[in-house]
């Protein structure tokens, strides 16, 4: 066993229990809370990976912004303990089985893909600057145009969101 | 150094997705649905992040990192109409959203 395969397993119980915690929690806030454990964990896996750019965008971004976001706007509307309400019969005895079998054929034949036996050589390799550094220049060479749209997006989203949340005069 | 094989990280990937969907199908409160589609394009993002991996190429971080700014710009947007949904209709249960339904 070595350090790299301890880490990823720690890490996947950690993603693991807090996507399971999301759905067992029954008040929005602690499902929140659970979602930043997943992201916290999967940012670890990122650098396990080699990508630690994308390591500190996911803490930044999604960790930081997004889910701040989240919680403001639970605490703003108060949200309570979540209703529960009664599940169709076929759902409950054909969903869940179904739904069980369509994750371990989807596992099974990750496993066996060919890109399944491809071994990482990502973590502690010399090379992490580098590839950020080759990341930004295909960032703004390449991938120029698609940067240049999101920033249109991101204009949109602002404008779309100050329109909704607008108190009507 | 690392000797994590790829397949194990789309397994984690596959786990993940799936919780998503169930957490999306389940759950009644629409801003622990929103959160189950970001818990969704997470996992979509590590399956992203392993695949570069593998063939050694940066494209799908690149990927990663749109998709990030996407969820942002969504996150942002679906609050406001969940903002705008509680205050017209008092209450965060998805059932009680049926405006468009016949």
């Amino acid at each position: 066993m070595n350090v790299a395969i301890i880490m990823f397993f720690a890490c996947a119980l950690l993603a693991v229990a807090g996507a399971v915690l999301l759905i067992l929690a029954r008040e929005p806030i602690h499902s929140a809370l659970a979602l930043v454990l997943v992201m916290m964990a999967l940012a670890v896996l990122y650098l396990l990976l080699g990508a630690p750019f994308i390591a500190a965008v996911q803490i930044i971004v999604y960790a930081g912004a997004i889910m701040v976001l989240f919680v403001f706007v639970i605490m703003l509307l108060n949200a309570g303990v979540e209703e529960r309400t009664d599940f169709s019969k076929i759902a409950k005895f054909g969903g869940v089985p179904l739904g069980f079998l369509l994750l371990l054929e989807i596992a099974h034949w990750l496993y066996h893909s060919p890109v399944g036996t491809a071994i990482a050589n990502g973590a502690g390799s010399s090379n992490e600057a580098a590839d950020t550094a080759q990341l930004s220049e295909m960032l703004f060479r390449q991938y120029l145009f698609p940067f240049e749209a999101t920033s249109i997006l991101i204009l949109i989203a602002i404008l779309g969101a100050l329109v909704l949340a607008r108190k009507e005069q | 150094m690392s000797a994590v094989p790829i397949s194990y990280y789309l397994v984690l990937s596959a786990i993940l997705f799936g919780l998503g969907v169930v957490a999306f199908v389940f759950k009644r409160n629409i801003i622990t649905i929103f959160m189950s589609i970001e818990l969704m394009l997470n996992a979509v993002n590590l399956a992203f992040v392993a695949f570069a991996r593998a063939h050694g190429q940066l494209d799908g971080l690149v990927f990663v990192f749109f998709v990030i700014v996407v969820a942002a710009a969504e996150a942002a947007v679906g609050l406001a109409i969940v903002i705008m949904l509680a205050q017209n209709r008092q209450s965060l249960n998805v059932e009680r959203i049926n405006l468009l339904k016949l």
